[in-house]
């Protein structure tokens, strides 16, 4: 089945990892600016990383005729540094412009601070004055539940944002309902020990339904499995859901909201539409 | 939505990967026991038990997530103004 893993950071992967991606059948990846194993000293640093992102990595990606798809921010680990996040995001609107760039993310929190918080929502003002698409990370573990909250908080008490323009990611049984319920995007992220497991990913799709809602690997520089959404179809199959169940999941669904952003053009497999049937 | 197959189906294809997990748990709540020094006390070991009771708990149709909320820290209402941001 063709599929589109809505976030993933081929940055940490190898042209290997490309390969196997397109093989699996995955069409078209999407990959947030995220927190690189170590703090970044200056603004060139993030300038480079997210040259990296716009113009090396969907070249890669097209090796394998594939289409690379991204996100600018600065993260909320390094958010702890509001003096280099403004400069970040000061410079951020060089790229967002460009072809492929979906919007702001991933964005968010991860120790739950004033510092992160802070610069969350000067993310969030200037999405909201250039109208763009916002992915969002939510924190892992003990500091997930409160973390999501918080940051819906956030994004409520903005009247100016477009809930179905915001995709709230790695959510699980305890962050998805207050998700959902306020209107905007979920991704469930298949990752091990810290995250949910394909098994549990069905059993939400079964608790909640399929709108609004995705599943990606987040693949990225640390213990990962950049083919986890292939499990999570193998999954649902072995539960018994039909295809196009499915295919509503790991296709339809991230095309329908990728759609949204001005940036996004796609060229989908021979005989697939080109965006979601409503 | 409904799952696809009935509960007895998956209870037969989960049976053994249940009895494995039961299996880890015990092998390591043993091992913890065997090893120098205690963790009795640990408030880690607490919520450890909390989530073993929950388990047990026939009536408790959202299990999963009521252990997600034994391992979560608790959210503060009002902490926008408590932080003035
Ligand atoms: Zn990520």
């Amino acid at each position: 089945m063709y599929y589109i893993d809505p976030h993933i950071h081929m940055v940490s992967r190898t042209t290997d990892d490309y390969e196997t991606l397109a093989k699996m059948g995955c069409v078209a990846m999407s990959e947030p600016a995220f927190w690189a194993g170590f703090d970044r000293g200056s603004v060139d640093g993030f300038r480079d990383y997210f040259r990296q992102l716009t113009s090396f990595e969907p070249k890669r990606a097209g090796w394998y005729h594939m289409q690379h798809f991204t996100w600018m921010c600065i993260n909320a680990k390094e958010a702890e540094n509001v003096k280099l996040s403004r400069e970040v995001i000061a410079m951020m609107p060089e790229f967002l412009d460009m072809p492929g760039v979906l919007g702001i993310g991933e964005i968010g929190l991860n120790k739950n601070t004033k510092n992160e918080s802070i610069v969350f929502l000067e993310h969030l003002d200037l999405a909201a004055k250039r109208s763009e698409q916002i992915l969002i990370h939510t924190p892992h573990l003990e500091d997930k539940l409160k973390g999501t909250r918080m940051i819906v908080d956030m994004l409520c008490d903005d009247r100016r944002l477009d809930h179905s323009r915001v995709l709230v990611d790695h959510v699980e049984e305890h962050t998805i309902r207050g998700v959902l319920e306020e209107g905007f995007w979920a991704g469930m992220t298949l990752y091990p020990v810290s995250k949910c497991t394909p098994e549990r990913a069905v059993d939400m799709i079964e608790l909640y339904g399929p709108e609004r809602l995705m599943v990606n690997s987040a693949g990225d520089w640390g213990p990962s499995k950049p083919t986890a959404v292939p499990d999570f179809i193998m999954a649902m199959r072995r539960r018994g859901h039909p295809e196009s169940l499915i295919r509503k999941i790991v296709y339809e669904n991230p095309l329908e909201f990728f759609s949204q952003s001005r940036n996004f053009q796609f060229t989908p497999p021979e005989g697939l539409p080109t965006a979601a049937a409503k | 939505m409904s799952v696809p197959i009935s509960a007895p189906e998956l209870l037969s294809r989960d049976f053994l990967e249940v009895r494995a997990k039961i299996l880890e748990l015990a092998a390591c709540l043993d091992r913890f026991q065997r090893a120098a020094g205690s963790v009795e006390g640990d408030p880690r070991m607490r919520r450890i038990a909390e989530g073993l009771h929950l388990l047990q708990s026939a009536d408790q149709p959202d299990r999963a997530e009521q252990v997600q909320l034994i391992f979560s820290l608790p959210y503060e209402e009002g902490w926008r103004g408590k932080w003035n941001v």
